[in-house]
């Protein structure tokens, strides 16, 4: 048959010719590992090539992973930058010896302390607010306050929340622990469950949906995601309150990035570091994805500066790596699924 | 001199035949060594105590999770056995309007992910789709009677829909070939049709619906986008939250370890199942008509099968089509769009021809050389399938950039020059992982279509001058045409639903559909992820139509 | 006189434009052992496969014991015939041992009378010793002997058998022949086989129906088939022999160019008229002495006889069957004579 003889060609052939696909050129590009996907570091790497001239080359995966990926690769890996969508995996890199400290003034001007490590191994670029979203139809400011009142019982069948198992929700009840202790944390995160309308939804857009539909009046969502939606149906009757002024302020994670140990490319990648934390870049953040920048000079999108100022926690993102481990023991149990 | 080339010919062939054979010997092995590498590096894990995350999933959630996977795998396995295997027995033994046409649309749902179907049907009957939705405003009322989608039912139904064409195929296949016979002799012995079904057919097939269960249950223990997208929490979801959320890849690979275990013991026992096989009479029955079926029978079973085919492909096609048209109206990089689509094309081809190619010469190995060692080395070669993408992709990461590294090492300390990555950042390592957790779906149909070549077939082609390569390429390979032709089209479309060894070994800039789909879901952007998988699907249509032109029966 | 077990009234099979019966008609008795013998590709298969209901008819009628169990409007399904059937390729269910095969059919009894009646046939089939063996353990002819008593095991009215001896060697086929005939005598079990063996089928059965297309061309004894068949199919398809043209002398003489031939001739042919006669390997004796002279063409040895194929000195061509010990070459020329007691001749232009 001759299609046995020409098939074993044709892979003969690819194979050499795979064997020289991937090979990284040096010199002048920076090469990130992103848990951040395409569309919403693209923008940011692309406007950063024009000016520098200098070329990104990334590939997207699941946190875990690319932390995975680059303890196996040690010295020989390519990449030089790593991002990611929390701080709890930024400190998990760090903590495993995949970062090095930046000395950068840049840095140290654009980024405020609490978002970055005390050491200096990575940074956060943007700031993911974690907040209450209510249905305006059930629901009066006046009846919320702070995100330990939701394990009220008056609050009973009417709470949806993400599943547990987001980084999120994660190193929001991290924060919980750092402030009340593990056992007071975990009455808190208890009557969280009593009060739940439906079994915890896969993602925080869902739970925004079943709060406007009215299957349960109020959720924790992170606030870009309540942007997006409102962009797409501004008619949706759900609303952002902000919680805990009165005390430790709203929690806050952050998007970061660290240099990792063993790139090739150091200065390019701080300097793309450095563009990242600047106006252009962070503006970029601001209306791309309707984050708050790190960078507090930056000015926020006006359809999200419509929400409210809001005061931050302060609490420094370190905790929510240490604690994360902890935290999703605490939710396992309490049951929150 | 004339005696000299000919001689030199001939050695020269007795020696290459010689060396051919020695190769086939030796590829069961590595094709399990090459399974044996992750499986180690997760057993590895264990050299090292991680109590404190054991102890702690033990007081918690881990009776609850087994229970769960449990019960998933009892009720995939049950709706996968019952739906395959009557869709496969009317299509192949009896004759209703469409026949034809269904024979093989029923194989459509094949070019869905499992998570696509998942999250269709989340956005359909959800507390928040149109169908609440509407209904909430026809009856107004609450709807609380609504059974509730995302429950174990809920997540068991969009499986066993996504999931049984596997059985399906490899259950028809049987009955093709020996049902109608099988079933008059059970009525000349006085048992009506239907007691002839459960008493003789059943049985007598039950090989091959066995390998299609074992298909689906390794699918169903090691998904991990479905069960994501339902919020049901399973062993796997266990292994990727003690990684991911506990960072500790330690206790994660323990668990795995554990999954593993569970997964070769069913596999042991399901070989015993198939040595069956071997004694199951396979003789081509000559054109056998199919059974008519009279009156309000006839539209019972179309009926029938025009709803399966309606939840597990129509309805979740037209949703995703809707969704894209929907969203399609934001600007679309086209360009970028169809190198996703040749991406995906290419790794799938690539790696269906691997994997077949493989486990052909893996096949005949094993059928050459029938010792224990052989059949131990092929049955491990088939784990793969059960490994979570995940922990698959970094159990080949990791010994593949431990060898990078090494020659990297010596090279720069030899040669003064610095390589970098050299089999990473390559589709090598995206290949070797597909080998290895595909090979399982291609082993089956294959070893099924090499039973049929008999011994004396071989003998025949001998005593007429044929062996080796002459005789593979002239008797055996129309024989195995249609094993082959099952074995790649399974691999094709699996690799092209493929996402979590992808998403971790692709080269830089080689993003897939399978990848996008991913990006946009777990951003909650479900109907962004419409129009790749749509086109996904479309693309997995390819291989199915094709497959059954090959086919026709 | 015995009662008509098994009737077919002008069965007619088709499918679609394809016509696999055309016009089939036969009965048989309680007891005796029925054959459909013909070349493949005439439908007995089919036939076999109507009677036991696997095939609708198209058109006219089989009769079950007086009870029409098949015809164009009625139709029993196959389970409630109580026919039994033995496959070609045995069909046996791979996954049960010998006993649990032939105990198949019997799941009305109980467990008790069911091991009886399996042990009963064991006995009978002679395959006690493998009972507990599975059927790709067995031999071809230990196989076909599991068939068999499966069949026979719910006893049934009727017993099909679609070329059962096919598969086996040729040596084995003629001692099973006589053990399946003695079985069924035995037991005393009305059955109707299906083959493209004359051999097997002058063995086994009581009478023989010949198919052609469709239609049985004679339905009768062995020896009948042979030494008066009906038309030339028949006369061409069973046995060997030869056609030689003749000439009719009178009433009750017919000259052909062996010599002259006595006995009874086709009606409806005259003195003079021109007819094509049978003749057979034993109608042709060596003698020495006969001023008849024919040249051996062709030899072939069979042990207790030769089959010579002899030219005549006009040129036309017969068969002899000599005692072999009359050992002669090829081209020799040896003395024949003609010795047959009956003719079988046909009219020249009538098939």
């Amino acid at each position: 048959m001759p299609r046995f003889n020409t098939c074993r060609f044709f892979v003969a052939v690819s194979f050499l010719f795979s064997l020289f696909i991937a090979h990284p050129v040096h010199a002048e590009e920076v090469v990130v590992y992103s848990a951040r996907i395409e569309q919403l570091i693209k923008p940011m790497f692309d406007a950063f090539t024009k000016e520098t001239g200098i070329k990104v080359k990334y590939t997207t995966d699941n946190e875990g992973a690319l932390l995975a990926r680059l303890e196996a690769e040690g010295k020989n890996t390519p990449a030089d930058m790593l991002i990611t969508a929390d701080a709890g995996n930024l400190w998990a890199a760090a903590q495993a010896g995949l970062l090095k400290p930046v000395k950068s003034e840049v840095l140290e001007n654009n980024i405020p302390a609490h978002l970055r490590d005390p050491k200096n191994e990575w940074f956060g670029l943007s700031i993911r607010a974690r907040t209450l979203i209510y249905n305006t139809k059930k629901v009066k400011p006046s009846e919320l306050s702070t995100y330990e009142d939701l394990a009220d019982p008056k609050w009973h069948k009417r709470l949806c929340l993400r599943t547990s198992k987001k980084v999120y929700n994660q190193s929001l009840v991290a924060m919980l622990i750092a402030e009340h202790g593990e056992a007071e944390a975990e009455r808190i995160v208890r009557g969280w469950v009593a009060n739940l309308a439906t079994d915890p939804l896969s993602d925080d857009t869902r739970a925004l949906e079943f709060v406007a539909a009215g299957k349960c009046d109020v959720t924790l969502v992170n606030t870009y995601y309540f942007g997006r939606l409102m962009q797409k149906d501004p008619n949706l009757p759900l609303a952002v309150f902000w919680p805990n002024q009165n005390n430790s302020g709203v929690h806050v994670n952050i998007s970061g990035a660290g240099i990792t140990h063993h790139g090739r490319n150091g200065l390019a990648a701080v300097k793309l570091l450095e563009f990242l934390s600047s106006d252009k870049a962070q503006n970029l953040f601001a209306d791309v994805n309707m984050e708050y920048p790190a960078n507090p000079r930056i000015k926020v999108d006006p359809f999200v500066a419509a929400w409210g100022s809001f005061k931050q926690n302060l609490m420094n993102l370190v905790k929510a790596g240490e604690l994360q481990a902890t935290a999703v023991k605490l939710m396992d149990r309490a049951g929150y699924q | 001199m004339e005696n000299k080339t000919l001689f030199g010919r001939e050695f020269f062939r007795i020696i290459l035949s010689h060396r051919l054979m020695t190769i086939w010997r030796v590829v069961p092995f590595i094709a399990a060594a090459l399974v044996l590498a992750p499986v180690g590096v997760v057993f590895s894990s264990f050299l090292a105590p991680a109590s404190d995350i054991w102890q702690h999933l033990v007081e918690t959630t881990l009776p609850q999770l087994l229970i769960n996977t449990l019960w998933l795998a009892l009720g995939v396995f049950v709706g996968t056995a019952l739906l395959g295997v009557s869709l496969a027995w009317f299509t192949a033994v009896y004759e209703f309007p469409g026949r034809r046409f269904f024979s093989w649309a029923l194989l459509l749902p094949m070019a869905i992910p499992a998570y696509v179907t998942a999250f269709v049907a989340l956005g359909l009957f959800d507390f928040t789709g149109p169908i609440q939705t509407t209904l909430r405003a026809w009856l107004d009322n609450d709807l609380s009677w609504f059974p509730d989608i995302r429950s174990r039912l809920g997540v068991i139904i969009v499986m066993t829909l996504a999931f049984y064409p596997y059985v399906y195929l490899l259950a028809r296949n049987a009955f093709v070939s020996q049902g109608k016979r099988s079933l008059e002799v059970a009525q000349s012995l006085g048992l009506n049709r239907r007691q002839g079904f459960f008493k003789v057919v059943l049985p007598m097939a039950r090989p091959w619906i066995a390998g299609g269960i074992m298909l689906v249950l390794m699918e169903t223990l090691a998904d991990f986008g479905t069960v994501a997208v339902f919020n049901y929490n399973t062993f796997t979801t266990a292994i990727y939250k003690v990684w991911f959320s506990m960072f500790s890849l330690h206790a994660a690979s323990q668990l795995a370890s554990l999954l593993i275990i569970i997964v070769f013991v069913v596999i042991v026992l399901e070989q015993q199942f198939r040595s069956r096989m071997r004694y199951a009479e396979n003789k081509r029955t000559e054109r056998v008509q199919r059974i008519r079926l009279i009156g309000w029978h006839n539209w019972l079973v179309t009926g029938f099968v025009m709803c399966v085919l309606f939840l597990a492909f129509l309805l979740p096609v037209t949703q995703l089509c809707i969704w894209a048209m929907q969203s399609f109206t934001q600007d679309y990089d086209v360009a970028r769009y169809l190198e996703f689509l040749w991406h995906s094309l290419s790794l799938s081809g690539l790696a269906a021809l691997l994997v077949c190619l493989v486990v052909i010469t893996m096949v005949y190995a094993s059928r050459r050389y029938p010792d224990s060692a052989t059949r131990y080395a092929v049955r491990t070669a088939i784990i793969g399938y059960a490994l979570p993408g995940t922990v698959l992709a970094i159990g080949v990461y990791v010994p593949l950039a431990w060898l990078d590294g090494q020659i990297s090492e010596l090279v720069q300390r030899w040669l003064q020059i610095e390589t970098g990555q050299l089999i990473q950042g390559t589709l090598i390592t995206m290949l070797i992982a597909y080998l290895i957790r595909f090979m399982a779906v291609s082993h089956y149909p294959i070893d099924g279509a090499m039973q049929r070549i008999t011994h004396s077939i071989d003998e025949a082609a001998m005593s007429l001058g044929l062996h080796g390569w002459a005789m593979i390429r002239k008797v055996h390979a129309p024989i195995l045409k249609s094993g082959i032709f099952t074995a790649a089209t399974l691999v094709f479309v699996d690799v092209m639903k493929e996402m979590p060894i992808t998403l971790m070994t692709r080269p830089f800039g080689w993003d897939t559909l399978a990848i996008r789909i991913f990006e946009m879901t777990s951003e909650g952007q479900w109907e962004q992820a419409a129009l790749p998988a749509v086109t996904l699907v479309v693309a997995g249509l390819i291989p199915i139509f094709l497959f059954m032109r090959q086919t026709e029966k | 006189m015995s009662t008509a077990l098994l009737q077919l009234k002008n069965v007619r099979q088709a499918y679609g434009e394809q016509v696999v019966i055309r016009d089939l008609s036969l009965v048989l008795h309680k007891g005796d052992i029925g054959c459909l013998l013909g070349p493949s590709g005439c439908g007995k298969t089919t036939a076999l496969r109507c009677i036991a209901g696997f095939e609708p008819v198209t058109a006219g009628e089989i009769l079950l014991n007086g009870f029409c169990v098949s015809s164009a409007d009625a139709f029993v399904p196959p389970e409630q015939r109580q026919i039994g059937m033995v496959f070609q390729d045995y069909a046996l269910f791979p996954h049960l041992d010998v006993a649990a095969n032939i105990g198949f059919g019997l799941h009305r009894l109980t467990r008790a009378k069911r091991e009886r009646r399996v042990d009963e046939l064991l006995q009978i089939v002679q395959l006690v010793s493998v009972s507990k063996k599975y059927p790709h353990e067995l031999s071809g002819g230990q196989q076909q002997r599991v068939a068999l008593a499966r069949a026979l095991a719910p006893k049934p009215e009727l017993l099909l058998l679609d070329e059962p001896f096919s598969n086996l060697d040729v040596s084995l086929r003629e001692r099973l022949s006589m053990e399946v005939r003695e079985i069924l005598k035995d037991q005393g079990i009305t059955a109707i086989l299906v083959t493209h063996d004359q051999a097997e089928a002058f063995a086994i059965a009581d009478e023989i129906g010949v198919m052609h297309q469709g239609e049985i061309k004679q339905w009768d004894t062995a020896f009948n088939l042979y030494h008066r068949p009906v038309n030339r199919f028949v006369a061409n398809f069973v046995g060997q022999g030869v056609f030689l043209p003749g000439t009719v002398i009178n009433a009750q003489q017919i000259e052909i160019e062996l010599g002259i031939l006595k006995g009874e001739i086709p009606r409806y042919c005259d003195s003079g008229c021109k007819v094509d006669v049978l003749v057979r390997p034993d109608d042709i004796v060596y003698d020495d002495s006969s001023p008849l002279q024919a040249t051996v063409i062709y030899k072939a040895f069979r042990g207790a006889d030769i089959l010579y194929t002899l030219r005549l000195d006009g040129g036309a061509k017969v068969l002899a069957l000599v005692p072999s010990h009359h050992n002669h070459v090829i081209g020799e020329k040896i003395g024949i004579k003609l010795e047959a007691d009956h003719i079988v001749a046909f009219h020249q232009s009538i098939q």
